[in-house]
């Protein structure tokens, strides 16, 4: 064994074991703000109040959790389904590390009110260096192991994970374009309604890759893996890949209907985001279908359980994306806690719900081990997590279109019915079932915590053998 | 008119939009055409296998999916024919997002102008004392002015209370009628060149003269006293320090405080001054909107309004 080489499981195993750790803070700190919506008492301190840890939360859910997640997950699919160890292996350490200080730099400058104002670009220009730094690294060591991969095919995660790569550079470069004026403080490249576009073109492209192509390349890996058959249709898989990589750059200016944007511009944003429900669609089908003939192993194992009713979220969410960007429905829906709930059915039920199941795959292997310590834990896990979804998003669904209604209700006079504040009073039921299903959402992810603690204590990191390409056993 | 610098810049949007709308089902039709390894229900797989298991199968696209693909392509197509979208083509229903917001001002105008202008001609007394103008009053309250005064009109820190019958630039009809329409302008200049220890003296008189027995240094506010006759202070609240409703120069011998009674909030106010500001509302709300809106806030104070 000491004599063979194996893959770089090091890296994995740190981005893995984050994934969880930044999940539970992440989410700890969504429950926080829930709360504040419910009782406005908790603003505590200037550092704690909603509008310091908001953006903390997007971030920290979304580049901590969701960026670990993919980390780990692509490290791993790319060097397996390549064949050949990390390339690199010392600038994927870098890039573990730097993704870390990156995160620590996040939750200390935003809570100290440090901030460029841009939704999900919040972070200061020393640290958007850093971040570029560190996806340079990141795609050197990817891109790195598909050149020297030893079969001749790239597998379909990879081209996901790689488009997920390149796009969100290029995301950030443009975005993050700015004017330093301190250290702690900058300006946009850009002015009044541009600034908004490119905002907005970025916004939504950190959905559709960071969130999206990303996660689908979890997919592509972990769902044949863990019902143990071939993918439903590489035809499909060809086509949706482009469809979607092509159609979601467009999607952006849906974020700013009846704005000062041209009318032209939202058109087009509209037009492209209805074009995107059949290759968002395509992924769902392509991972469901994988199932056939493997329905009954959803009955007792609790990854497939996650890895299944993620793609039934990303069904459902890519279905009511392309409807809220419709002109007409995002006049109710725009600026309402509907959209907040959209969001959510994308990221938990989608993003974290693929992750956690990925996740509880690698832990065991990672350590050298056969299973989870307890699967009776995860199915737990599972059900308090749907539970917590669910409720999370039918009370914001709710919300969402009562306020929608009060906002454009008038008497006969043309007077408003209903003043802002009335509207805010309504919600407050609704913002509490948010608060439990949220806290619902954080509890499974302690029970994840502890579980993965008892899996992976006392054992040794394990680094599995390099295999070689299947053509070449014969 | 065009959103852009040259018609250059129009052409060229319309051109990659149309070729990529296109090409979206281009696309599809291509794939779907190109033969499968598979025969139809017989699925093989393509013959790669990867990390030991991961294998293809190559079934043919689902039809219903494909004719969901084609549909929103033929959907964006008419879209963009029927609404402006391609460049500085306006699309055939010639509709805009600044024509339709003028229509439908238009036509609330239309329609909602003859209820307003019903109470213009009225005196603002009998307008306040017309219960369903009080109701529409409020509803327009609720919605301009609540922000700032609170739903219960009773004002914030720094914000006027509404129904106290005290007022900055007077209570009367017509003045409050000036004030919404025209906003007012609150200025307090900034002391703090007399020196720490004459703006404290000064913060001391003024606590002297409240009816709210609030606590205060003789020795101090008798040299206050002295310093408000002549570093000018009796200039805008008069010698009386009663205020002067002409500038909006508060009364400070009566119980209310803007901005509050505490020696330290005084001194802040007397070295720092203040600024505030009503803002106009006549382009705004319009004319007979605000007469609603006055004889509404004039009510408040008289005891004939019911609460908000």
């Amino acid at each position: 064994m000491d004599n063979q080489a194996t893959y770089n499981y090091r890296v994995v195993r740190q981005f893995a074991v984050m994934t969880v750790v930044w999940g539970i803070v992440g989410m700890l700190v969504g429950v926080i703000i829930a709360a504040q919506l419910v009782w406005p008492e908790l603003n505590l301190h200037e550092f704690l109040g909603y509008g310091r840890l908001r953006p903390l939360h997007t971030n920290a859910v979304i580049f901590a959790f969701g960026g670990c997640a993919l980390f780990a997950t692509s490290y791993y699919v790319v060097q397996r389904t390549c064949h050949t160890p990390l390339f690199a292996p010392g600038l994927a350490a870098f890039t573990f590390w730097g993704w870390q200080l990156v995160i620590v730099l996040a939750a200390v400058t935003l809570p100290l009110g440090m901030t460029t104002s841009k939704e999900y670009a919040e972070l200061e220009w020393p640290i958007d260096i850093l971040i570029t730094f560190v996806w340079v690294a990141y795609a050197v060591v990817f891109f790195g192991t598909i050149v020297k991969r030893k079969v001749p095919h790239i597998y379909v995660a990879n081209w996901f994970y790689g488009g997920f790569i390149l796009t969100v550079a290029l995301l950030h470069l443009v975005n993050s374009c700015e004017i330093p004026v301190t250290l702690t403080k900058s300006y946009s490249c850009y002015a009044g309604v541009q600034d908004a576009m490119v905002q907005w073109w970025y916004g939504h492209n950190a959905v559709g890759f960071f969130l999206t192509a990303g996660f689908l390349g979890m997919m592509y890996y972990f769902v044949p893996k863990q019902a143990g058959r071939p993918v439903y249709s590489y035809r499909l898989s060809v086509v949706h890949f482009w469809a979607l990589i092509f159609t979601y750059m467009w999607a952006g200016p849906h974020h700013l209907h009846y704005t000062a944007l041209p009318d032209w511009t939202q058109s087009v944003g509209m037009v492209f985001s209805l074009i995107l429900l059949a290759p968002s669609w395509g992924g769902m089908i392509n991972g469901i279908m994988t199932m056939s003939g493997a329905w009954h192993k959803l009955r007792d194992d609790p990854i497939l359980k996650f890895l299944i009713t993620s793609l039934s979220f990303y069904g459902m969410s890519t279905f009511e994306g392309p409807m809220m960007s419709i002109k007409t429905v995002n006049a109710l829906s725009h600026y309402t806690d509907w959209t907040v709930g959209h969001v959510h059915s994308g990221a938990l039920g989608w993003v974290a719900f693929i992750s956690i199941g990925s996740i509880y795959y690698l832990m065991p292997r990672l350590f050298g081990k056969e299973q989870m310590h307890s699967v009776r834990l995860m199915t737990a896990h599972f059900w308090i997590a749907t539970i917590g979804v669910v409720l999370y998003i039918a009370s914001m669904w709710i919300a969402g279109v009562m306020q929608g209604l009060m906002w454009r209700a008038t008497n006969p006079d043309g007077t408003l019915t209903y003043a802002f504040v009335e509207a805010v009073k309504s919600t407050y039921p609704f913002w509490a079932i948010r608060f439990v299903g949220g806290l619902m959402f954080l509890v499974g992810m302690l029970l994840m915590a502890w579980n993965v603690w008892k899996t992976v204590a006392g054992t040794k990191p394990y680094d599995a053998p390099v295999l070689a390409p299947a053509g070449q056993h014969a | 008119m065009s959103d852009f610098v040259s018609g250059f810049w129009s052409v060229y949007v319309a051109l990659i939009t149309l070729v990529s709308v296109v090409g979206c089902g281009v696309f599809l039709w291509v794939q779907s055409k190109a033969k499968g390894t598979a025969a139809a229900g017989q699925a093989e797989t393509m013959g790669h296998v990867w990390d030991e298991t991961l294998q293809e199968y190559n079934n043919p696209l689902p039809r219903w999916w494909s004719w969901l693909f084609y549909i929103t392509v033929v959907f964006a197509l008419g879209y963009l024919a029927a609404y402006p979208g391609l460049g500085t083509y306006q699309g055939a229903f010639g509709w805009s997002s600044r024509g339709q917001y003028d229509g439908e001002m238009q036509q609330a105008e239309a329609q909602y102008a003859p209820i307003f202008a019903k109470y213009q001609s009225q005196d603002v007394k009998a307008v306040a004392a017309d219960p369903e103008a009080r109701k529409m009053g409020e509803r327009l309250f609720l919605t301009y002015c609540a922000q700032c005064h609170g739903s219960d009109a009773r004002g914030a820190r720094g914000f006027p209370n509404l129904t106290d019958n005290d007022w900055l630039y007077g209570g009367a009809p017509e003045q409050i009628e000036q004030s919404i329409l025209d906003g007012r302008q609150g200025v307090m200049p900034p002391h703090a060149h007399l020196g720490a220890e004459a703006v404290k003296d000064l913060a001391h008189y003024v606590r002297s003269l409240s009816p709210d027995k609030l606590a205060y240094d003789a020795a101090r506010a008798a040299r206050g006293k002295e310093a408000f006759a002549t570093v000018g202070c009796a200039g805008c609240h008069g010698p009386d320090a009663k205020g002067m409703q002409a500038m909006g120069a508060p009364n400070l011998t009566d119980s209310v405080w803007l901005y509050g009674s505490s020696e330290a909030t005084l001194i802040e106010t007397i070295s720092k001054g203040r600024t505030n500001r009503m803002p106009a509302h006549k382009d705004f709300l319009g004319e007979a909107k605000v007469h609603l809106l006055a004889a509404y806030v004039y009510g408040l104070s008289q005891g004939t309004a019911g609460k908000p």
